[in-house]
């Protein structure tokens, strides 16, 4: 679905505008006043998920027919920036449901599926998850060790311990990724939707994590799970393929919130810097403050032209994983630089929670881990250039 | 049988901006600064959507005076629930001079052509306070009034509306057609979801001028200056109450 006319790299359509203004309107009002009571209580926020299904952000791009908003991969992008600047924790719900959850369930599974795990989970009222990693590998998906083995005619029965996964506590489904055969190794991997909750899945503890406090991050222990053979989600052996396409996607959305973050964290430094006063002289008056606003700036624009090039190819139905991995590692780099630098700008205040900049670094710092990290996205960033180049040169 | 609504939206500087004076003292700076719906024709287009809900209303028609830019103003309108909107485009000086009186005359004239059963404006407009308009229409019109709104409950062509005043509220019947203005307590507006947003594209944006509705919008005043307001004082401390009562009696203001 385009919406995307006469939204360019440089200018967004009047639709994406609007679209930007209601998620910003949205976020200063209902998210900032209390992102720093959510960050202290750690408290799920039942009523702001609903609101943003309200507004239609939590299926932005699944079609209009399932009931989704319809959009673009820029109109999601751009959501995910206003409301991750507001707070990140809602923005990583928002992003797991649309991009990890209701991502793979659309374009992969049957109208069975569809009407099971992708109509109730719109609008808000119930959240997804998706379970890839592990105790033992995280970068090194392919070595999954969550068997599941053929149980009767109607069943399978999965056994192995998931880790790190954000929505656990909440989601009441979740896509999971386990293997039928070991040796075939990232072959051999297959994905599957399992209700939450269901007999032989346990959660672990909630994870105390250094940011994002809102949202739960925990193990999911399967232990003898029963699930039902049409939960089989695409076909056997696809898993670390779909696997691969879902966190291309998610990429995009996760490089939105760490843009957003940034955006924050800029924002915060500005403002301040503007007040004090210090040599008789505003903050922004001085030269050393203009090269950390200057550099900032920069990685900031940068980074958000990246990640809406990525969106773009999407939207357009192109190959997009070299830009989508390009926008998170910028992003998220930018996210922690920017929220490094307005601690700084910020001197003492800067390190007590009287300011949103400590939350800010705190917050910044899972993008460069989640969703594949800095390191694995330039490999995936180096793989693709080298073969673009070879394909064309002798 | 459901009335038809007329709301009025105007194009302000958005309430967040720190608005300065050019410098010729001629106006405030209006260039790259950010605008946005004026806060209580919000109000105004959420109560109007919300008696379109209640089906008091089969249809909420959105109007804007002034340059292109307000479609984007109109547009908003047609995404929080407005079924088409009309667009009066002045342009340049003459928008520049275009002062309530004047608007009141194409608001009248827009009012008489769609044959609407009620008015809906805010009480006043961020940018200039002026607090006319809503008022003038009537008069124009020879309509009755309702406004500073803060309840509206309309039944049987008669709108019962409690008004804020100074003393407390009070509580006026008008029977329709009318014009209410919108107060800051009658509602809290929605925020447009996507869907709306999506819909809002495919509905109609009529234009005209005020030539096509035979208003004249010659203005009538001349502003002479504007001035910034003189910087706040610091203030002093007292230390007893009797010291007080007497800083109070030298300064004139008991």
């Amino acid at each position: 679905m385009s919406t995307n006319i006469g939204s360019s790299l440089f200018t967004l359509s009047e639709s994406h505008e609007m679209l930007r203004k209601t998620c910003r309107d949205f976020a200063d009002r209902e998210l900032k006043p209390i992102a720093a009571k959510l960050d202290k209580t750690h408290e799920y926020p039942t009523d702001i998920v609903k609101k943003l299904g309200d507004l239609g952000l939590m299926c932005v791009e699944v079609d209009e027919e399932l009931g989704g908003s319809g959009l673009d991969s820029l109109a999601y992008a751009i959501a995910m920036e206003e409301i991750s600047r507001g707070c990140a924790s809602c923005g990583v719900i928002m992003s797991v449901n649309n991009s990890l959850y209701l991502g793979p369930i659309t374009k992969y599974g049957n109208k069975q599926q569809h009407e099971q795990f992708v109509k109730p989970f719109l609008n808000g009222e119930r959240v997804g998850c998706f379970a890839l990693s592990e105790p033992g590998n995280g970068s090194d998906a392919g070595a999954a060790s969550t068997i599941v083995k053929e149980h009767n005619k109607t069943n399978y029965i999965m056994n192995g311990t998931k880790a790190w996964i954000t929505n656990g506590y909440e989601a009441e489904a979740t896509v999971v990724f386990a293997t039928t055969d070991k040796s075939l190794k990232h072959k051999g991997i297959s994905a599957f939707i399992v209700k939450k909750p269901t007999d032989g899945l346990s959660l672990g503890k909630k994870e105390d994590k250094l940011g994002i406090k809102a949202s739960s991050t925990c193990n999911l222990i399967f232990e003898d799970c029963i699930v039902p053979k049409e939960n089989l989600l695409g076909k056997q052996g696809d898993g670390f393929k779909i696997a691969m396409a879902t966190l291309d996607s998610g990429r995009i959305g996760i490089a939105a919130q760490a843009l957003g973050i940034a955006q924050a964290a800029l924002e915060c430094a500005l403002d301040y810097a503007r007040k004090r006063e210090v040599f008789g002289k505003q903050l922004t008056q001085l030269q050393a403050i203009q090269m950390k606003l200057a550099d900032m700036e920069v990685r900031l624009q940068s980074a958000r032209l990246l990640t809406w090039k990525a969106a773009s190819l999407k939207s357009q139905g192109e190959s997009y994983t070299k830009f989508a991995a390009m926008a998170k590692l910028a992003a998220s780099e930018c996210a922690t630089f920017n929220a490094h630098q307005a601690i700084q700008i910020l001197g003492g205040m800067g390190y007590v929670s009287d300011m949103p900049a400590e939350r800010h670094y705190r917050d910044a710092r899972i993008t460069e881990i989640y969703e594949g990290t800095s390191e694995i996205q330039r490999l995936v960033i180096a793989g693709n250039l080298i073969k673009e180049y070879s394909a064309t040169n002798a | 049988m459901a009335i038809r609504i007329l709301v009025g939206v105007k194009r302000a500087i958005d309430y967040a901006v720190k608005v300065q004076v050019k410098t010729d003292k001629s106006g405030v700076v209006t260039e790259g600064v950010k605008h946005s719906m004026n806060p209580f024709d919000e109000i105004a287009v959420e109560e109007a959507i919300r008696l379109k809900e209640k089906k008091v209303a089969q249809e909420v028609i959105a109007l804007s005076c002034g340059p292109a830019q307000c479609q984007e103003t109109l547009r908003t309108a047609l995404a929080l629930g407005a079924d088409r909107a009309i667009h009066v485009e002045v342009t340049g000086k003459d928008y520049e001079m275009l002062q309530p009186l004047a608007i009141s005359k194409l608001i009248a004239a827009v009012a008489k052509k769609e044959n609407v059963d009620l008015v809906l404006l805010g009480k006043l407009a961020i940018d200039d306070d002026s607090n006319q308009t809503g008022q003038m229409v009537a008069g124009l019109l020879s309509w009755p009034q309702a406004v500073f709104a803060s309840k509206v409950d309309i039944k049987d062509k008669t709108a019962e509306v409690m008004r804020e005043i100074d003393g407390g509220s009070e509580t006026l019947r008008v029977k329709l057609p009318a014009v209410i203005t919108s107060d800051l307590r009658l509602n809290q507006p929605r925020f447009a979801n996507l869907p709306s947003i999506q819909k809002a594209k495919k509905k109609p944006m009529a234009k005209m001028s005020p030539k096509d509705l035979g208003v004249d919008i010659k203005p009538h005043q001349e502003y002479l200056s504007y001035e910034e307001p003189p910087k706040r004082q610091g203030g002093g401390r007292v230390a007893s109450v009797d010291e007080l009562i007497s800083k109070l009696k030298e300064k004139g203001l008991i």
